[in-house]
């Protein structure tokens, strides 16, 4: 079996729902003939025809509104933004209508819908096209957000949020889009939803990680292997709703946690996971949990971006000085 | 000094549809739809609307409704758009839409429910694939192509009967994006779907004036390449003759359409409002004379289609309806608080499960203890 990447496996997804589903219909700006410019859907209309993998006209608000109407009318829509910094416009219709179309009619309607977005930095790409506000998103009751990390769980995770009764937020980390291969076999097997991902276990100290932010963490948690110590590497994947107990379970053996994200710091997903940690574990805490993320400035233009996001030097930092905790008396 | 040689290469018309004058005449033959019954039916209707908008303020005022948005004037056009739908078409509304609701089926005591602060009154049961209302200005425009386009997909790709999506929206959603993101995106993809536009003049107290410059609203269907109409939004026969037409060339994949209605705003924007502010009174005092029943009304009895007898026993019919629905209204228990959370998802997430629990343990306290 070939090994493919990230994008791949999110094409590999969306074939394998548009040739097993009738309802299931993509659309979005450049993803026809052009393939996505990601080439996320590189060869879907060709395969499906122009019907079903749809151009639409340049208009992310109206890319948001449509899929609503569709997606409350039997379709099952995938909506694809060209990167997170343009859903903006698309928001009144994701948070007002969307998340709320199954409250409002006590369930006589849905909105099975999923929208899909590049997100996040490092790739050296203008303003607008790097950013990571998932917490925006994680804020509103009704969506789901969900973020894959590997080829396998874009598959997967995407297979899934197609498959779900309710609007999607599915941001994928176009950083790693093709900074790894893995055989991902086209079975059709969905990944859950709402679980976290256990990538590597350990005794030590738990890392909190998701997207391309994982690359560093896990390389992080090589270095300490190296040295003898063993970190617990978790990936949320759903980040609404939040898979907390996994995390806590993981807690129970190391009592020491770091959550590393690339988005800014205040209110940022870090802060929640946390409250929940105090409000759940406060007990097994051996030290203050730490946040290594984005800085609460503007999303730097790329010649600043590595410094903006979290590294390996950063993360480490903040992992030995929780494992010290207390300062000369730690672990 | 030179002047550039130009040559048009678009030119367009904006016609204008009436049958029914102020006075209630003819001012031409009526369409062939247009039998006693119909009349006398749509009369009913709109009659029945405004029945609902007066009991609803009144309840507003008494405190036992929220804010409510009157029809008063308009009832003409949602009468009319109801009517001119198949029941299997789709109608996807905005929030000033009493008579609209009554012709798709909704219930008065839903109508009721909605504005008097519970979900329920959404879950139409006569209508059940019609959207819910939509609060947002002009977003249902949006939905409605959606649908448009899930109508025309199922029908094309699924073998279903043609179906059509109707929408509605006032003047002040003209101004918004989702209206010309609609307009152009149904152009585009040629969809089934029907935009009417309530002109009543206002879109809380900015008048249609001061909204855009454009000479009528219906023009603004030409650039996006579709049908462009305007009609005598009180003349219940033009509205409900446009939209159907409208309707059947949709529905036959002509595709969209757009129809200004021309009307005006006799009310408050809602209960909250105070329209004495901002509203010229000798402008009311005049748009007052060109309301939609009057007209209708003079012209069935004239006609020989109604009478003092068929009134009182209309009136004496729809009070009962009216004091039926209002029973139901009050008598229906609040849901309980837990509600909230039934249909946030289809299944609740175990995220939520401790906010859950935890809001039913303090509603079984309060019981025990109250």
């Amino acid at each position: 079996m070939a090994e493919i990447t990230l994008v791949e496996a999110v094409n590999q997804a969306l074939a394998h729902e548009l040739g097993a589903d009738p309802r299931v219909i993509l659309f979005g700006q450049d993803i026809g003939a052009n393939g996505g410019v990601f080439r996320a859907t590189d060869g879907l209309q060709k395969r499906f025809g122009a019907e079903r993998v749809r151009d639409t006209p340049l208009a992310e608000n109206m890319i948001a509104g449509i899929a609503v109407g569709m997606a409350v009318q039997g379709l099952r829509p995938v909506a694809e933004f060209q990167f997170m910094g343009f859903i903006y416009p698309g928001l009144d219709h994701i948070l007002s209508h969307a998340a709320r179309y199954r409250n409002r009619t006590r369930g006589r309607l849905s909105c099975p819908v999923v929208y899909r977005a590049p997100y996040g930095g490092g790739i050296h790409a203008p303003e607008h096209h790097s950013e990571s506000t998932e917490a925006i998103f994680a804020h509103i009751p009704g969506l789901r957000v969900v973020v894959p990390s590997s080829p396998a769980r874009a598959y997967g995770l995407l297979l899934a949020a197609i498959r779900d009764p309710d609007p999607v937020v599915f941001l994928e980390p176009k950083r790693i889009y093709r900074a790894v291969r893995q055989e991902v076999p086209d079975n059709g097997e969905a990944l859950p939803l709402d679980r976290c991902f256990r990538l590597r276990e350990g005794s030590d100290i738990t890392l909190v990680a998701w997207g391309a932010a994982l690359k560093e963490t896990l390389q992080v948690a090589e270095t300490l292997a190296e040295e003898g110590i063993e970190a617990e590497v978790i990936d949320p994947a759903t980040l609404k709703p939040l898979d907390i107990h996994s995390i806590i379970d993981s807690l129970e053996k190391t009592g020491r946690c770091v959550v590393v994200h690339e988005a800014a710091r205040f209110a940022g997903l870090g802060a929640e996971i946390i409250a929940q940690i105090n409000e759940y574990a406060f007990d097994l805490l051996k030290a203050p949990v730490q946040r290594v993320t984005g800085y609460d400035t503007v999303m730097p233009y790329y010649r600043l971006e590595d410094e903006y996001l979290p590294d390996t030097g950063r993360i480490l930092t903040a992992v030995r000085s929780t494992l010290d905790y207390p300062p000369g008396g730690g672990r | 000094m030179h002047k550039p040689r130009l040559h048009p290469v678009a030119s367009f018309d904006i016609n204008h549809l009436q049958y029914l004058d102020e006075r209630g005449q003819a001012s031409q033959a009526l369409p062939d739809s247009a039998t006693p019954d119909l009349l006398q039916s749509l009369y009913r209707q709109m009659n029945l609307a405004r029945l609902v908008d007066q009991r609803a303020v009144q309840l507003q005022r008494t405190g036992q409704l929220g804010t409510y948005p009157s029809s008063l004037g308009q009832e003409a056009i949602g009468v009319a758009v109801g009517s001119a739908m198949a029941t299997e078409d789709v109608y996807c509304p905005y929030y000033r839409e009493t008579g609209a609701l009554l012709e798709r089926g909704v219930e008065i005591e839903e109508i009721l429910a909605i504005w008097g602060g519970d979900e329920r009154g959404q879950n139409y049961q006569h209508a059940p694939q019609d959207l819910p209302l939509c609060v947002p200005i002009a977003t249902q425009l949006l939905h409605a192509a959606g649908v448009a386009f899930a109508l025309q997909y199922r029908q094309q790709q699924m073998n279903e009967p043609a179906r059509v999506a109707v929408t509605c929206a006032g003047d002040g959603a003209t101004s918004k994006g989702d209206f010309y993101e609609a307009l152009n995106l149904a152009g585009v993809w040629k969809l089934p779907v029907v935009f009417v536009i309530n002109n009543n003049q206002w879109a809380i107290s900015v008048s249609r004036g001061a909204q855009t410059a454009s000479r009528t609203i219906a023009q603004k269907a030409i650039a996006a390449g579709i049908q462009g109409l305007q009609v005598d939004g009180n003349d219940v026969i033009a509205v409900r003759t446009a939209v159907a037409d409208a309707v059947e060339r949709a529905r036959n994949g002509e595709g969209p359409a757009l129809i200004e209605a021309l009307t005006y705003r006799l009310c408050d924007h809602t209960t909250a409002d105070d329209a004495s502010r901002y509203c010229p009174p000798e402008e009311l005092e005049q748009a007052r004379a060109r309301e939609p029943m009057e007209r209708l009304g003079s012209y069935l009895r004239d006609q020989g289609y109604w009478d003092d007898g068929a009134e009182s026993e209309m009136q004496r019919e729809q009070a009962e309806v009216m004091e039926r629905s209002l029973q139901a209204y009050r008598s229906k228990s609040p849901a309980p608080p837990t509600a909230m959370f039934d249909h946030l998802y289809a299944r609740l997430p175990e995220a939520l499960l401790e906010q859950y629990q935890e809001l039913q343990a303090r509603d079984s306290a309060g019981q025990e203890s109250g």
